[in-house]
């Protein structure tokens, strides 16, 4: 048999592209995912802030990927949980495992490939330093606390400043664990603001910013760190050392999309993100197969995953039933100074509207988001501020659409004075 | 005149709450925020998120939360009161935990089904 769609991956992005597709009328429908349980990352969650914006309630990671669980009660929609798959090819085979029915060739007309992504470990950004027990993913940690019950530490240094190091800083302080620093590389957070101030300030955590980790001491378990000051090219400066006594050292030093399975099935990737290249529909360069959520570009928030995910299930069920999109004339969005990537890459002419996603490279106080088509402004939009832990997001109407002569639209960031 | 930042939703506002003023909030781009402001300055509050023991071997663990924001200095008192529990399967999403946290009106309630 023949699925009409297959996604890879049964978190939030899997969870909205399958129920998105089922509503606009595809019924062969399939989730694989490789844990034993559907919701993905969000099972670990168990902070509270999620689904403001999709569900206007302030949810904890399990209660919103328990939502989506439920609504798939009565779909029709299969999963196959404890699978593994292995292969994607260019006719939409997917080859995947599991211990029950073994190695299975499944045959699809479309595919949504929504695989999440993965922490950066220590050997990813080389600290100096032994090899001890105690050293961390942030995440990894986050599993053994929150699902499997097991505190890590003691007495924690943690490396990084993004959501995940910041969440975990208020967790493991509240698990009674003594979190000593954070230390984060960049002269600004990766974070959300508001993680900084519940996660950080309402238990005292020092943030060291412009620093990092210059040795790990121990043999068997970490016994220590030194941290230094840094400079603008990023090097320690001697001098500025600080020790700190710590049984436990947690990397939150970003996430990659988790993208083997597009890269070995030859779908185009964007560099700059490691994450899928895709067009306005998250359609992939191979027709029919589609892609979204952090496989795509990572994201701070689960709601736009959930947002963006149901595009790629609707064009799923497009391509199913009204066949393949014409790309002629397709618009190609750049990013201009200060702009760190851009997603979609590509935009179909005759599409109704078009999303852009972007990261802006460093802070901004008062400033514009311009979108040009050559020297024509397309679009402005205020800003009071910007920083590249916030994603931004304009959108362009058909009508906007429209008024795009050439083949190239560019997004800008400007400071502006007044 | 204090600098906030708010931590209601993502977004992260810049509040600006004027003590000499009734402690009148701007700055915030929708109500959650004025409440907000509002309390931070005069009574803050924090919603808690932690973990209980389950009897099921595959999910040892249940995630709980508070059912509305409860007075930050109460935090770690609140998280003691978990520890002594153990939740037996099945368990559904909302089952109460703990009620009444210190007569707040706030309960413990669990976050997940667990057969």
């Amino acid at each position: 048999m023949t699925y009409e769609l297959i996604v890879v991956g049964g978190g939030p992005a899997g969870l909205a592209a399958a129920l998105a597709a089922r509503e606009k009328g595809l019924t062969k429908i399939l989730i694989i995912e490789r844990d034993r349980e559907l919701g993905g990352i969000l099972n670990q969650c168990i902070h509270n802030g999620f689904g403001l914006h999709y569900f206007k309630e302030e949810l904890t990671g399990p209660e919103y990927a328990g939502r989506f669980i439920k609504m798939l009660g009565g779909t029709g929609i299969e999963v196959m949980c404890d699978t593994m798959v292995l292969q994607v090819t260019r006719d939409k085979q997917v080859h995947c495992i599991n211990p029950e029915r073994g190695y299975q060739i499944l045959e699809a007309k479309s595919i949504v490939l929504a695989m999440g992504c993965r922490e950066r470990t220590r050997g990813a950004i080389s600290i100096p330093g032994t090899r001890p027990a105690g050293v961390l993913t942030a995440g990894a940690a986050q599993r053994y606390v929150n699902i499997e019950g097991h505190m890590v530490g003691k007495r924690v240094v943690i490396l990084g400043s993004g959501d995940i190091g910041l969440i975990m800083a208020r967790r493991m302080t509240l698990e009674g664990a003594k979190v000593l620093a954070c230390v984060e590389v960049m002269p600004y957070s990766g974070g959300l603001q508001r993680n900084i101030v519940q996660c950080l300030e309402d238990f005292d955590i020092p943030l060291y910013l412009s620093h990092t980790i210059i040795d790990i001491r121990g043999k068997n378990r970490v016994e220590g760190v030194t941290i230094a000051k840094v400079g603008p090219d990023r090097k320690p400066i001697k001098g500025s050392e600080i020790d700190f006594d710590c049984d436990t050292v947690l990397l939150s030093v970003g996430l990659i999309p988790e993208n083997e399975l597009t890269r070995n099935a030859g779908i185009e990737l964007d560099p700059k993100t490691n994450g899928v290249a895709v067009w306005e529909n998250m359609e992939t360069s191979t027709p029919g197969v589609f892609a979204s959520g952090n496989v795509v570009h990572v994201h701070d928030l689960v709601d736009y995953v959930t947002g963006e995910s149901k595009l790629a299930g609707v064009a799923a069920a497009e391509y199913v039933k009204q066949g393949e999109r014409s790309r002629k004339n397709a618009i190609t969005v750049k990013e201009g100074k200060d702009v760190g990537f851009i997603v979609p890459l590509y935009i179909h002419r005759e599409a109704m509207d078009a999303e852009i996603f972007f990261r802006v490279r460093r802070i901004f106080d008062k400033s514009v988001i311009t979108v040009k088509d050559g020297d024509k402004v397309l679009a402005q939009l205020k800003r009071a501020h910007m920083a590249p832990g916030e994603m931004e997001r304009v959108k362009l109407s058909r009508r906007l659409l429209d008024a795009v002569e050439g083949n190239e639209i560019t997004v800008y960031a400007e400071e502006v004075d007044e | 005149m204090i600098d906030l930042i708010c931590i209601t939703c993502p977004r992260g506002c810049h509040l600006k709450v004027d003590e000499e003023n009734g402690y009148a909030v701007s700055g915030n781009a929708c109500p959650r925020g004025e409440v907000y402001g509002y309390n931070e300055v005069t009574n803050p509050k924090r919603v808690v998120t932690s973990t209980v023991r389950t009897s099921s071997r595959e999910y040892p663990r249940c995630p709980v939360k508070t059912n509305g924001a409860i007075p930050k200095e109460k935090m770690f008192e609140a998280m003691a009161l978990l520890d002594g529990i153990t939740l037996e399967t099945p368990i559904e999403e909302g089952e109460v935990v703990i009620e009444n946290l210190f007569e707040t009106g706030i309960d413990f309630v669990t976050c997940k089904a667990i057969n």
